[in-house]
């Protein structure tokens, strides 16, 4: 049994941190959310110099070949670095294509950071249930037609190329019928309302009306989408339940801090009791949650479904349960500066409780971890 | 990054398995699985199986008739007698007192004590707490003086666990009024049947005779029953308290008492349909599920940094409150689980003398007995808000 990150993997986190620190400080984070596009060419560029798209790539295609648990090195520096670039999106869309497979160019492109995906998979109607497919798949000679709107798509308007569901078969809710299709963002009839998210990201939503695609398009085999679905979301987990790690870590840190050197009645108010135990309990809550992350990210290539399921919705839950307190919390203790949008605090709050309502919220995983198979029955 | 056990781990599994299954006396197991009391010679029959075996002193060194395990060893040991439903090897002489002999006691003692306490010839408790000293242990009153050959021992201690079966006690006692209350303490080992001692039993809300207070009246103890130097033993103490907290979180135990929890709710209804089917419920359980889950994963984080550099941490105190919060939560939803057949209470179930419970129905009858005596999991063992105090000091440094 061993805890600890390779050496290799503490390398592509120092490196990814000591770049945080100097080029996508708070100050300059500030001018890129101001942008039009609110993500930054030159952090991209500097994302794919350091190695962090090859990294989810498969060596075939020109990757490292990364497992989930390098993943998660990654995404906690995404976390803590408050970065906004469309990365876990990318990297999300990368994961539907190498369970597809058959999409090496994209995947190549991917590694090189000339492709940046978006998933589209929710839909108004649909909440956290993605099965919930109203936009249609209409078979078309060798190719299928798409219409329908996808909602909330994050980082949908920065993207090359989109990943879509859509229903070829089956009633709205069935998960039989699923058919994935990889589209370029720009196909005629492809409408994008970009918009800003409240933790400082983008998203849209995505018309699809009368939307040609190729065969070519589909990915993995028609009507038969949901395995790919169910399992690359799995792997999505992984990743923001990483992430959510990174930020709570810096948001402990920066509360820490706080109670350290702010001072009232002449003391720093970490000598208080009552700050001190919603302290020690915000440590725990990181503790519980970093045991959480790493479990996901260990199991989540996981051969048996079943096994991946549960642990991944458990993560979710959990460290859904953790930002909750830690980020309430951390503004509490910050008191009236844990209120304002000035301090990294407050973004990293935001950011968390933004990463609870994606890919499935707490209730929705506990749920989802209860009617596994394995639950009537103790695991 | 690797979170399985080694080959070899999982070999020592399975040896371990296996002679729980060949040793465990079916009657015990009984008793621990069903959640009844067990009594004096319960303790002590399991405790001389697993001495026969030597694998008692389980964080024990070889040079003094221990295993000589690893942390993670020990923890399979701890979650395979969990898992099988074996009685508890009581912690007060194998884990509390013999480390402080072995630490500070003097050669006479090790060779007189240890070997004891490995065959449970003695029944060790403990004697730390008295009335006016729970949290604020450094307070305490009870006092010793010099008189020749002996220290005469007046005052009082209390929540002594089990004393009432006890033939020895491990005190902290006072001989030094002056100077800092840290100071004037001194650590010494009495005989329980020696005059002028008075057990009197504390009936705890679940009506169970498990804790006592102990009164000492003039009560000779020999000088050589004093552990390393007089006015040292707040460091003795201090360094107890640190074993006192191995297998806190106890997660084999919950893990054993969740799949239990399952089952009943299965079998208990709820609208026509398994309790477990309610959507509030088995959130509820799904909940308690996963905390045990991040537990574990994070007692093995722990214990395989324990490896690497011996002895628990201050994050044992996070083990503490995890391990409790969960343990209490446990046994709040098994009661939830059985609703009104939770309430009929039939003590004579409990202890044995009755085969099945006044209200026929065995596995509610002792649940509500279990959810309060689980109460005192968060207060014992330095309560959890003494452990967020540690966790406050040792870890964040405030």
């Amino acid at each position: 049994m061993d805890f600890n990150f390779s050496q290799e993997q503490q390398q592509f986190a120092d490196a990814l941190r000591r770049w945080v620190d100097r080029d996508y400080t708070f100050e300059q984070r500030k001018g890129i959310v101001t942008s039009a596009s609110g993500t930054s060419d030159a952090a991209w560029n500097t994302l794919t110099e350091l190695g962090m798209l090859a990294l989810p790539v498969p060596e075939e295609q020109g990757g490292f070949a990364g497992t989930a648990v390098d993943m998660m090195v990654v995404m906690q520096e995404i976390g803590r670095g408050l970065v906004i670039e469309p990365y876990f999106a990318t990297v999300l869309g990368a994961q539907f294509l190498k369970l597809a497979g058959g999409k090496d160019d994209l995947l190549e492109q991917v590694g090189a950071g000339s492709l940046k995906l978006a998933c589209a998979i929710g839909e108004k109607q649909a909440r956290h249930e993605l099965s919930d497919i109203a936009t249609s798949a209409t078979a078309q000679g060798d190719g299928f037609t798409l219409n329908g709107t996808k909602t909330v798509v994050i980082h949908g308007g920065q993207a090359g190329m989109l990943i879509v569901s859509a229903r070829s078969s089956g009633a709205q809710r069935d998960t039989a019928g699923i058919s994935l299709f990889v589209v370029p963002a720009d196909a005629p009839g492809v409408t994008r309302r970009d918009y800003r998210t409240i933790d400082s990201q983008h998203a849209a939503d995505i018309r699809f009306e009368d939307v040609q695609v190729p065969a070519s398009a589909l990915l993995g085999t028609a009507g038969a989408g949901w395995d790919i679905l169910e399992a690359a979301t799995d792997y999505g987990i992984a990743l923001l339940c990483a992430e959510a790690l990174g930020a709570m870590e810096a948001l402990n840190a920066a509360t820490l801090d706080y109670l350290k050197t702010r001072q009232q009645f002449g003391v720093p108010i970490g000598k208080f009791q009552a700050l001190q135990h919603r302290m020690a309990e915000m440590f725990m809550q990181l503790e519980q949650a970093r045991s959480m992350a790493t479990l996901a990210a260990v199991k989540v290539g996981s051969v048996d479904a079943n096994e991946r399921r549960r642990t991944a919705s458990a993560a979710k839950a959990r460290i859904g349960q953790a930002l909750k307190f830690i980020g309430q919390q951390a503004v509490q203790l910050h008191g009236g500066m844990g209120v304002t949008n000035e301090l990294p605090a407050a973004h990293h709050f935001k950011r968390l409780t933004m990463i609870e309502l994606t890919l499935g919220d707490t209730d929705h995983h506990l749920a989802r971890f209860a009617a596994q198979p394995g639950f009537r029955k103790a695991a | 990054m690797d979170l399985n056990y080694t080959a070899d781990d999982l070999a020592f599994r399975d040896t371990v398995r296996s002679y729980l299954e060949a040793n465990l006396p079916k009657d015990l197991q009984h008793k621990v699985l069903n959640h009844k009391r067990l009594s004096k010679e319960d303790f002590v029959r399991w405790h001389k199986i697993v001495a026969k075996q030597g694998w008692v002193g389980t964080g024990w060194p070889v040079e003094y008739g221990g295993t000589g395990w690893n942390a993670a060893q020990r923890h399979i040991w701890e979650e395979e007698c969990a898992r099988a439903g074996t009685p508890a090897i009581l912690p007060f002489g194998v884990n509390m007192v013999a480390p402080v002999i072995m630490a500070f006691g003097n050669q006479a003692q090790k060779d007189y004590y240890l070997p004891r306490i490995l065959n449970c010839d003695d029944w060790w408790c403990q004697g730390y707490s008295e009335p006016g000293s729970g949290s604020d242990l450094a307070s305490l009153k009870c006092r010793a003086e010099r008189a020749g050959d002996f220290y005469i021992v007046n005052g009082q201690k209390t929540w002594t666990t089990l004393g009432q079966h006890a033939d020895m006690i491990f005190c902290l006692v006072r001989t030094d009024t002056g100077g800092r209350k840290q100071e004037g303490i001194s650590f010494l080992l009495i005989d329980m049947h020696a005059p002028g001692i008075t057990v009197r039993p504390i009936i705890m809300l679940d009506e169970d005779h498990e804790v006592n207070e102990v009164w000492f009246d003039n009560v000779k103890v020999p000088v050589q029953n004093l552990i390393g130097e007089e006015n040292k033993g707040w460091t003795y103490a201090k360094y107890l308290l640190g074993h006192e907290r191995t297998n806190i979180a106890a997660v084999g135990r919950a893990k054993r008492e969740l799949e239990f929890l399952k089952r009943i709710s299965g079998e208990q209804q709820k609208n026509g349909k398994p309790l477990i089917d309610d959507p509030i419920f088995s959130a509820k359980v799904a909940s308690l599920e996963i905390e045990i889950m991040a537990l574990e994963v994070t007692v093995l984080r722990v214990i395989s940094t324990d490896n690497a550099k011996r002895g628990p941490g201050p994050e044992a105190s996070m083990l503490k409150v995890k391990g409790t919060e969960v343990q209490q939560l446990l046994t709040e939803l098994m009661v939830e689980a059985v609703g009104p057949y939770g309430m009929p209470f039939d003590p004579e179930y409990l202890h044995g003398t009755h085969e099945h419970s006044a209200s026929n129905d065995d596995d509610a009858a002792p649940l509500a007995s279990y959810y309060f005596n689980f109460r005192k999991t968060s207060i014992y063992g330095g309560s959890n808000e003494i452990q967020k105090n540690i966790i406050t000091q040792m870890i964040l440094g405030l």
